[in-house]
């Protein structure tokens, strides 16, 4: 390395030896490495992250107006006065679409009540690092109310850190999925810390391969500890009640849908 | 390095240093925008699943 010679300005005399002047233009390339370093950390887990999170919950937002509008154009949802709960019957069960594309939405009240993310299939890069989902269904896994276990991933921190909050969660808060047929509100049970080989949770009875379910289950992976991939924190679910899409949401999103 | 941009900048200390802070704006909205995006691409990706 050589650093220029400014020969034409009326520089003072060549400060000390030239060795120590490499040793300087070092430690300030390396000094600048480490700023880019923290910057791209800062770009990773706060500014990208924020951007994310804003577009993600967008996206979901205009996601479910627009199957809103298949039902009821142009109206804003509301939930019905809330009544009790009534009995709508086996849940819908939609088909495993193809990769990519939305399955539905998860409202969880505990998160935030502006908080709303798109689930679609698959649980790669390319849904869970994206501007417009977010969350992803395992492949294979069962979909939203069917028998079975329903299983869902998403970041804990960064690209829009869909479960950040994932550890406040307490027994018997809602996790609701809308999807165009209509609204699936499970409630939460349990957390558990796994290794990321760990993947039993995704069996039709989290935990238990091979066991025939009977009950409908929801299930979240994330990593663990915060920004951190040592371990996966897992959330179960199960799910409490189903109203199809014509009834109007559940008075769990009272707080959340209701602001007009 | 930072020594010879010093001395490379012209006009006066306060002008100098309002060059640098637009260099450095510049830069970060470069780093920003277009290299920590393409960076975040190549290296392994944080994974939250679990699986084999």
């Amino acid at each position: 390395m050589v650093t220029p010679d400014d020969s034409g300005s009326p520089s003072p005399p060549r400060g000390p030896s030239r060795s120590a002047s490499l040793v300087g233009v070092l430690g300030e390339v390396l000094l600048t490495a480490g700023v880019i370093v923290l910057l791209f950390l800062g770009w990773q887990l706060w500014w990208n992250d924020a951007i994310l999170a804003d577009s993600q919950t967008s996206a979901a937002r205009a996601q479910s107006e627009e199957w809103g509008d298949l039902y009821a154009p142009g109206t804003r949802l509301a939930p019905s006065a809330a009544p009790a709960k009534e009995d709508f019957g086996d849940p819908l069960v939609a088909a495993e679409p193809a990769h990519a594309e939305v399955i539905g939405n998860l409202y969880v009240p505990r998160f935030g009540t502006d908080y709303v993310r798109t689930i679609a299939e698959g649980t790669s890069t390319d849904i869970l690092n994206s501007t417009r989902l977010g969350l992803g269904h395992y492949d294979g896994t069962q979909m939203p109310g069917e028998v079975g276990n329903f299983v869902v991933a998403a970041h804990r921190s960064a690209y829009g850190g869909a479960l950040h909050l994932v550890d406040q969660l307490r027994l018997g808060d809602p996790l609701v999925v809308e999807t165009v047929d209509g609204w699936y509100t499970y409630r939460f049970t349990n957390l558990d810390y796994v290794m990321a080989s760990a993947v039993d949770v995704l069996a039709p009875v989290p935990q238990e391969p091979g066991v025939d379910a009977k009950d409908r289950t929801i299930t979240l992976t994330t990593c663990n500890p915060l920004y951190s991939t040592a371990e996966r924190i897992i959330a179960y679910g199960v799910l409490d009640s189903w109203r199809p899409r014509s009834a109007g949401p559940p008075a769990e999103l009272a707080s959340i849908l209701g602001k007009g | 390095m930072y020594a010879a941009l010093w001395r490379v900048l012209p006009g006066p200390i306060w002008l100098r240093i309002a060059v640098l802070v637009v260099l450095a704006a510049i830069l970060v909205a470069a780093l920003f925008t277009a290299v920590f995006p393409w960076l975040d691409g190549i290296l392994n990706p944080q994974s939250v699943t679990v699986g084999e």
